[in-house]
C-alpha cells in the first residue's frame, strides 16, 4: 500500500526532534493565544506568521498548523468555559458547552471536545492522504479554464454559506477581488490602484489585510463596551466524562467527523458552518431535542469533532489545487509562497518530504493537544484572568512588530491603520470581512487564470461550458447560488445560523 | 421607530460599497479596457467595480426600504488610538528604533481603552518590551536597532 509507505515516510520526517519542538511550540502557543477571547485562528496566524519566516520550510509550516489547529481548540475552550467563542466556529458550542459548565460538568465537556477534536482529526488526516495524491494528479490535467471555474465556485460558496447577508457577502467577495488587483499587472506591466505610493505597485501585504480587518476591528469592537469582568472562575473538577457520556457521544463524534470531512474538503467552506451544520444534524438525530440547549453533551461532540475534520481536510484543496478555502488556508499558502515554494499540484511529487511530514505532524499535533488541554486546562483558565486592557496594546504590539518586519516599512503599518478602519466599519454594517479576504487572495488567480482562458479559446467565453470539467463547477455554483436565492433554503440556513442562538454575538 | 439614515446600516453598506465601486472605476478608466480576447489591465477592475456598484445600489435601496439600525455604539476614540498607534510605530520604527518605538506604541494604544492606569501601563509596557527584545532581537535575530544611537 502506497499510502502507508508515504505516512511512515511523513512520520519519520515530522518525528524528526527539530520538527517535534516546532510542532510542540505552534500547537502551545496557538492554543495560548486562541483561548484569548476575541483572537480567532485567522488572527492569531496572521500575528505570528512573521515569526516563522527565518525557518526552514517544513518546520515553518509544520509550525504554523500548529498554530493553527491549537488556536481552533483553544477557542472550544473558552467557549465552554465561559461562553465567549473565539470566532463562528465555536459559537454552537457555546450552547450546550457552557450550559455544560453551569451544571458543573465543564471537565467532561472539554474532555469530549478534545476526544472528538481528535478522532476527527485523525480521520481527517487520513482522508488528506488518501485523497491528496488522485486529487493532485487530476489537477495537473486543469487548464485555466478549470481553475476559473473552481475558483468562482469557491468564492460563491464562501458567501454563500458564510453566517452574514449573502448579498453583503457577494459584494465582499467583489471588495477582495478588487483589493486583490493593487499592484502590477503581470500581462502589461502597469501599475492599478496604486495611489502612485510605490510601496503598492507591488501589491497589498495579505497579512497587512488580515492584520487590518481582523484583529484591528475586533479589538475596536471589543473595546465598545466596557470590560465583563465574570470570569468562570470555580475549580473544575472530575476531567473524565462518565462512560454514558462516552457512548452517547459515539455517534454525535462519527456523524460530525463526516460533515465537517465534507465541507472542509469543500473549497470556501470551513469549520464554521461545519459546525453549525453538525449541530443541526445531532437535534434532528436526537430522540429527545428538548434537551439541546440545555447541556446536551452531543451539542458539543458533534460541532467540535466536525470543526476539526474541517480544519483538517480544508488541507486538501490547499495542498494539492492550490487553492485556498478559507482566509486561514491562504495565509498557509502565503507563507509557502514566502519560502519560495510555487503552491500548486506539483508540491506533492517536488517536495514530498514537505507534503507529507506536514501530514503525519498534523496528527502528533493532534495528540499532543489531548495530552496537553486536558491535564493543562487549569493554566488556560488562568490566562483568562488576564485583564483585557493588558491584553490588547499586547496584542496591537505583536501585530506592529510583525507587520513592520516583512518589508521593515512604516507604509505597511500606515496600510494596516488604513484596513483597520475599512474593517472596522465593515464589521459594524454587518459586512463579513471572512469572504473579501478570500476574493483578495484568490483576485489575482482569478484574473490570470481568466485572461489566459479567453486567449487560448480566442475570444470564445463559451468555453468555461464546454470542458466537462470546468462545467461541472460552472453547474455547481449556479446551484449553491439558486439553493441559497430560494427563500425555504434561506430560512433554513438562518435557522442553522440561530440553532439555538443566545449564546454567540 | 424612524431610523435616521446616518444610523441606517444597509443605506450605510450600499453608500460605501457604491463609493468604493466608483473611486475603483474612475481609476480603471485609465487603464487599457482591451476586448474579450485580448484583456487589457482595465477590464477586470472595471468589470468589478460595475459588479460592486450594483450589488451596492441593491443594499442601499433594501436599506431604504427595511430600516434597520446600526447595532451598539460607534467606538471611534477607540478605533483612532488605536490606528495611531499603528501609524505613529511605523513612522518612529524608520527613526529612533525599536524601544522608543514600542514605548510610544503602548501608551497610546492603552488609551484606546475605558481605562488609562499610568502605572499598569509603565510595568505592561516594560514587560512587554523586554518580550518583544527576546522574541524578535534575540530569537529570531531582526536587524532593528534598539535606540536612535544605535
Amino acid at each position: 500500500m502506497e499510502i502507508f509507505n508515504n505516512l511512515i515516510f511523513g512520520f519519520s520526517v515530522a518525528l524528526s526532534l527539530q520538527n517535534l519542538i516546532y510542532c510542540f511550540v505552534g500547537v502551545f502557543v496557538g492554543t495560548a493565544i486562541g483561548v484569548l477571547p476575541g483572537v480567532g485562528p485567522l488572527v492569531t496566524i496572521a500575528m505570528l506568521l512573521p515569526l516563522t519566516f527565518n525557518l526552514p520550510p517544513i518546520p515553518a509550516l509544520i509550525m504554523l498548523a500548529g498554530i493553527y489547529y491549537g488556536s481552533q481548540y483553544g477557542g472550544s475552550t473558552t467557549s465552554i468555559l465561559m461562553n465567549l467563542p473565539g470566532e463562528t466556529a465555536s459559537v454552537v458550542t457555546c450552547i450546550d458547552g457552557y450550559q455544560m459548565a453551569k451544571q458543573g460538568r465543564a471537565g467532561p465537556a472539554l474532555a469530549i471536545a478534545a476526544i472528538g477534536s481528535f478522532a476527527a482529526g485523525s480521520v481527517g488526516t487520513l482522508l488528506i492522504a488518501l485523497f491528496g495524491p488522485p486529487l493532485a494528479e487530476a489537477a495537473l490535467k486543469f487548464g485555466a479554464s478549470e481553475y476559473f471555474s473552481l475558483m468562482l465556485m469557491a468564492l460563491v460558496a464562501a458567501a454563500c454559506l458564510s453566517s452574514g447577508d449573502m448579498v453583503k457577502s457577494l459584494a465582499m467577495v467583489v471588495l477582495g477581488l478588487l483589493l486583490g488587483i493593487i499592484g502590477t499587472d503581470v500581462n502589461s506591466g502597469m501599475a492599478r490602484f496604486s495611489f502612485g505610493i510605490a510601496e503598492l505597485t507591488d501589491g497589498m501585504g495579505f497579512t497587512v489585510i488580515a492584520v487590518g480587518l481582523f484583529a484591528v476591528s475586533e479589538i475596536v469592537k471589543n473595546l465598545e463596551t466596557k470590560e465583563r469582568g465574570d470570569v468562570f472562575t470555580s475549580k473544575i473538577k472530575n476531567i473524565m466524562p462518565t462512560v454514558a457520556d462516552l457512548k452517547s457521544s459515539f455517534w454525535p463524534i462519527v456523524r460530525g467527523t463526516a460533515v465537517g470531512s465534507f465541507f472542509g474538503a469543500l473549497p470556501g467552506t470551513g469549520p464554521a458552518i461545519s459546525s453549525f451544520s453538525a449541530y443541526m444534524v445531532e437535534k434532528k438525530a436526537s430522540k429527545t431535542p428538548e434537551r439541546f440547549g440545555k447541556g446536551a453533551i452531543e451539542g458539543v461532540a458533534g460541532p467540535e469533532s466536525a470543526n476539526n475534520a474541517a480544519a483538517q481536510t480544508a488541507f486538501i484543496p490547499t495542498l494539492t489545487l492550490g487553492i485556498p478555502g478559507s482566509g486561514t488556508m491562504a495565509l498557509m499558502l502565503g507563507a509557502l509562497t514566502i519560502q519560495g515554494i510555487a503552491p500548486g499540484p506539483q508540491v506533492m511529487t517536488s517536495k514530498p518530504d514537505l507534503f507529507w511530514g506536514l501530514i503525519a505532524s498534523m496528527w502528533i499535533g493532534n495528540a499532543m493537544l489531548v495530552v496537553l488541554n486536558l491535564p493543562l486546562v487549569g493554566m488556560w483558565v488562568q490566562l483568562l484572568k488576564i485583564p483585557y486592557r493588558w491584553l490588547f496594546p499586547s496584542i496591537i504590539m505583536f501585530c506592529a512588530v510583525g507587520n513592520y518586519s516583512i518589508n521593515n516599512s512604516a507604509m505597511d503599518l500606515y496600510l494596516v491603520g488604513i484596513m483597520g478602519i475599512l474593517g472596522y466599519i465593515l464589521v459594524k454594517l454587518e459586512c463579513p470581512p471572512a469572504p473579501l479576504i478570500l476574493g483578495f487572495v484568490l483576485g489575482p488567480l482569478m484574473e490570470e487564470n481568466l485572461r489566459r482562458a479567453l486567449l487560448i479559446s480566442r475570444g470564445d467565453p463559451t468555453v468555461f461550458f464546454t470542458r466537462p470539467i470546468s462545467l461541472a463547477f460552472m453547474i455547481a455554483s449556479a446551484a449553491i447560488l439558486f439553493t441559497m436565492i430560494m427563500p425555504s433554503i434561506r430560512k433554513r440556513k438562518i435557522e442553522a445560523y440561530e440553532g439555538g442562538g443566545g449564546g454567540g454575538p | 421607530m424612524k431610523v435616521q439614515l446616518w444610523d441606517n446600516k444597509d443605506f450605510l453598506a450600499g453608500l460605501l460599497m457604491i463609493g468604493i465601486g466608483a473611486i475603483a472605476f474612475f481609476m480603471a478608466l485609465d487603464y487599457p479596457f482591451g476586448s474579450a480576447l485580448r484583456m487589457g489591465p482595465g477590464y477586470f477592475p472595471r468589470v468589478l467595480a460595475g459588479i460592486l456598484i450594483v450589488f451596492g445600489v441593491y443594499v442601499g435601496w433594501r436599506g431604504l426600504r427595511a430600516a434597520e439600525q446600526v447595532e451598539g455604539v460607534w467606538g471611534w476614540k477607540a478605533l483612532a488610538f488605536i490606528t495611531v498607534s499603528l501609524w505613529v510605530f511605523g513612522w518612529l520604527m524608520d527613526r529612533v528604533g525599536l524601544i522608543p518605538s514600542l514605548v510610544v506604541l503602548f501608551f497610546v494604544s492603552a488609551l484606546a481603552g475605558h481605562e488609562f492606569k499610568i502605572k499598569e501601563v509603565i510595568i505592561l509596557a516594560t514587560v512587554m518590551i523586554l518580550f518583544a527584545w527576546a522574541v524578535f532581537i534575540y530569537g529570531l535575530g531582526l536587524p532593528y536597532r534598539l535606540f536612535w544611537w544605535d
